[in-house]
């Protein structure tokens, strides 16, 4: 007769399905393309990077499309130290929102080609997509964005970004 | 409790469900159905004083998933908003009690879900006790199986009777737009279908099912401004059971009873009940633990055996019981939803024209 | 059409990083009965359960009020389950108050919990979608770059975070049901630790907790016939905005400060500063205090750090802020909303020990959860209204 058992592990696998939603299709499609496209609110008109199934604010359905450059700027970001299940990247890495050009609302990526302390708000960065031949209709057509070289946009400028 | 407030059902909208939606996501599949619901209620969006939702993340695989969901409502100016992890149902409860304050007037509720996603059987058994029962992977199918068969041997039902259900639910799906299991099937037939898992066959069964649904709920002077004939909410009531499917009497629904009792279905001359049954049998169980005469017509819209999106199959019975009050078919409804293996939990309404 | 709501129980657990001791119906039940003892009240007493936690995925029970309804000994009465991500221990209490202040029930025992050593938080915080690159390093990693936002718009020194970070596991050396017990904190070992999510560091951050909170919530009938000294319910509230929108201030969000504002009203609070004694707020990373008290209407926009800095905050000060230790010493997730309302029941009912502050009689407790998009808050005083 041994100890009281304290602790029994019950493995569990589940497999599901991810859809992607008729907007999410569309963008990623254009990401296949080596291209951003945004959405256009037709009540609030503001441009939404990646468009969504509606407009958050007026829960309405998203307007036209708009290209969207695929150059902006860091508005704010983390430098990640710790490790985590799941985890693909290396460790420090840089983990920004970013306004890109056209679109009123930053959206989430990794920034590469600049040491992890010498990032900061309102660096101007351009995404670094993968070999032509190889883009799919994935975020990870874009492998991060790296520094344009450009003068800092103006904190102004990204100010309501925050 | 001292007099509830008068609180009605004033619109109700939903989704067509369908065995699998493959190209909008929850908030692709919510903004119509919100926005028809809104409309159709006669109250500006602005105006609703409060928004409660269900949903379940283990059922798509993804935490959080309701939060997604909310940029179909348009939260913005913020709004006071709230989410139970259970069917809608539930999250109506939650909005009646709230209304019961007396500062607000209004409340928007709304469930979605897709059982498609995932393999429903087995997400089903993480509903159940982690340490003694969910490591044998009994799954859902079994499970209400179980509880067949236990009301078989109890003499009060046999699998005639449950092909029954099945037949006639599907046949009342037929006039139903929004079902997607449907047909005239001949009994006899039925029954000589193979067993799925005895003694339940194929039809015995819930279809899979993805959709969303939303109710509007007004108080008093306000349900009588916007809606002609509004379905009033004259009694509400919820209880559970204990967990063990060993630990109670899977053939008597012991919780449905009580709730029923406590919503004065008894007191009431029903005319149409909703039932949330998603199997066959389990229809049986409901009706004589609330005491329904022969003459209550019983899942006109087809129930859960002619759709059965998790999470909005509750709410959809109040949807389907109260829009029949609205549009002048029926004077009194029974409205009821479940939750958990064979029966555990059960909310019962009785709505009324007045 | 309104009741009088009264806290007249409170149960906590106390808070480790694994409660190998306990089932999760142990756990739940180790709170359940404390608050059942402290109101003077047996389990036939109850007429409601309500429970709250975060994703089910942190356990890997789906639903758990299912399989918990006999521990909390609900066979044969209503239960409800709320889920509103982290603000969700907040917003439970609020319902169990509601189903009070409605008529509906007179006794109702609210709980929640988290036995997150099941399962692992952070996986089930930050999960791998296809179509994307996994970016997201849980919860620290979305809230670094918003600390990041406040430093740079409020100018603040960038020690004000590590100041927040010792006193709350101070302040936890005086709640022995705190997690966190670190006598020999300091804020050079604070500087000194490791910078997680620059720039929050280590010490700087929530730890991971098992542990559930209850309370027993009664009308003014079983208030009178309570074993101990009521906490009355002054006012609840809960605000949502979306998660992400052009042009959100996810600093200072508009729906906590609506929350705040909506509350304080029907607690006829009208200076935040100088009529509450006592605040328990949801903070898991240190500069979240600040911030916080900008969002609550205690300092002004951009000044929140100067009024942390000036020790205001501290058991002792104009305005203690989280005397219990906080988020920072004990972090259930599901439950760490309700240790908050809790908490701030406790001091007015002058049963927070070590930890009391003197002669509270007015108290504020905050939850916040999502992508700082969901708030609940209640205020409770030691006066009737």
């Amino acid at each position: 007769m041994g100890d009281p058992i304290k602790v029994i592990k019950t493995p569990i696998h589940l497999d599901y399905q991810v859809l992607a939603g008729r907007d999410l299709v569309r963008f990623l499609n254009a990401i296949a393309e080596g291209k951003f496209i945004g959405r256009r609110c037709p009540s609030c008109k503001k441009v939404y990077v990646p468009p969504r199934g509606g407009c958050p604010t007026c829960a309405v359905v998203m307007g036209d499309e708009v290209p969207v450059a695929d150059t902006g700027c860091v508005t704010t970001f983390c430098i990640v130290n710790v490790p985590y299940e799941g985890q693909v990247m290396k460790l420090p890495y840089v983990y920004a929102s970013i306004l890109l050009d056209g679109s009123d609302i930053p959206f989430p990526h990794l920034i590469q080609g600049i040491e992890a302390k010498d990032v900061r708000m309102g660096l101007r960065v351009k995404a670094e997509w993968v070999p032509a031949a190889e883009l799919k209709p994935t975020m990870e057509s874009i492998r991060w964005f790296k520094p344009t070289g450009e003068p800092d946009a103006p904190y102004d400028s990204y100010k309501d970004h925050l | 409790m001292s007099t509830p407030r008068d609180v009605a059902i004033v619109s109700f909208a939903q989704r067509p469900a369908v065995r699998a939606e493959r190209q909008a996501d929850d908030t692709e599949m919510l903004l119509p159905v919100l926005t028809e619901a809104i409309a159709r209620s006669g109250i500006a969006k602005k105006d609703l004083g409060f928004t409660c939702s269900g949903s379940c993340d283990y059922l798509i695989g993804r935490p959080f998933s309701f939060v997604s969901a909310l940029d179909a409502v348009g939260a913005w100016p913020p709004i006071s908003e709230s989410h139970v992890e259970m069917d809608g149902a539930f999250a109506l409860y939650e909005a009646w009690v709230r209304l019961q304050h007396g500062d607000i007037d209004s409340a928007l509720v709304y469930s979605f879900g897709k059982s498609s996603l995932g393999n429903l059987r087995e997400v089903m058994v993480m509903q159940l006790d982690p340490y003694v029962l969910a490591p044998l992977w009994p799954d859902s199918i079994a499970l209400a199986a179980l509880q067949a068969r236990a009301l078989i041997d109890s003499g009060r039902a046999s699998e005639r009777d449950m092909a029954e259900v099945a037949a006639r639910s599907r046949r009342s799906a037929l006039a139903n737009a929004n079902a997607h299991v449907k047909g005239d099937f001949d009994v006899d037939q039925l029954l000589r279908e193979p067993h799925l898992v005895a003694p339940l066959r194929k039809h015995d069964c819930p279809p899979i099912s993805d959709g969303a649904a939303a109710i509007v709920l007004a108080a008093g002077d306000l349900a009588r401004k916007v809606c002609a004939r509004p379905a009033w909410i004259r009694g509400i009531d919820h209880r559970i059971e204990p967990h063990s499917p060993g630990a109670r009497d899977l053939t008597r629904s012991s919780s449905t009873k009580i709730a029923g009792q406590k919503a004065g279905v008894a007191e009431a001359d029903i005319d149409v009940a909703e039932l949330h049954a998603p199997f066959s049998h389990q229809e049986i169980i409901l009706r004589d633990a609330l005491g329904l005469g022969a003459s209550v017509d019983v899942n006109p819209s087809g129930g859960a055996l002619g759709a059965n999106p998790m999470m909005v199959a509750g709410l959809t019975r109040f949807g389907e019981a109260a829009s029949r009050i609205i549009d002048g078919r029926a004077r009194r409804a029974v409205a009821h939803a479940t939750s958990g293996p064979c029966l555990q939990q059960n909310l019962v309404a009785v709505l009324e024209a007045r | 059409m309104s009741q009088l709501c009264a806290v007249i129980g409170i149960g906590q657990t106390k808070y480790a990083t694994k409660r190998d001791d306990l089932s999760i119906a142990g756990l739940v039940r180790e709170a359940a009965q404390r608050a059942l003892e402290d109101a003077g009240l047996t389990w036939k007493d109850i007429d409601a359960v309500v429970l709250g936690k975060a994703p089910d995925t942190f356990e890997g029970v789906m639903m758990p009020e299912l399989y918990l309804a006999d521990a909390l000994g609900a066979a044969g009465k209503p239960m409800f389950r709320v889920h509103t991500a982290g603000s969700v221990g907040g917003s439970t209490a609020n319902v169990a108050a509601h189903l009070v202040q409605a008529g509906v029930h007179e006794r109702v025992l609210t709980v929640a919990f988290e036995k997150q050593s099941e399962s692992d938080a952070m996986w089930a915080l930050s999960p791998k979608y296809p179509f994307q690159p996994p970016l997201l390093a849980g919860a620290g990693g979305y809230f670094a770059p918003l600390v990041r936002s406040y430093i740079r718009r409020a100018g603040a020194p960038a020690d004000v975070g590590i100041q927040v970070a010792v006193k709350d596991r101070l302040h936890a050396l005086k709640n022995p049901y705190a997690h966190l017990q670190m006598p020999e904190i300091s804020t050079e070992m604070v500087k000194a630790s490791p910078m997680l999510w620059d720039p929050i560091r280590y010490l700087e951050t929530c730890p991971s907790s098992d542990g559930a909170c209850a309370m027993v919530l009664g009308n003014e009938q079983a208030a009178r016939k309570a074993a101990n000294k009521p906490a009355w319910v002054r006012g609840t509230s809960m605000r949502s905005e979306p998660a992400m929108f052009a042009g959100r201030d996810q600093v200072l969000p508009r729906a906590g400060r609506e929350c705040a504002a909506d509350v304080y009203k029907q607690a006829g609070v009208t200076n935040p500063r100088k009529q509450i004694d006592v605040a328990e707020i949801y903070v898991p990373f240190s500069w979240f205090e600040p911030m916080w008290l900008e969002n609550l209407g205690f300092a002004e926009p951009n000044e929140g750090w100067k009024m942390t800095a000036s020790g205001a905050t501290a058991l002792g000060g104009e305005l203690p802020i989280n005397p219990s230790g906080g988020v920072l010493s004990s972090n259930p997730i599901g439950a760490s909303g309700m240790i908050r309302f809790a908490e701030a029941a406790l001091q007015v009912r002058g049963q927070a020990g070590a930890h009391q502050v003197d002669g509270a009689r007015m108290a504020m407790g905050h939850a916040y959860g999502g992508a700082s998009q969901f708030f609940s808050m209640w205020m409770v005083s030691s006066d009737r209204p």
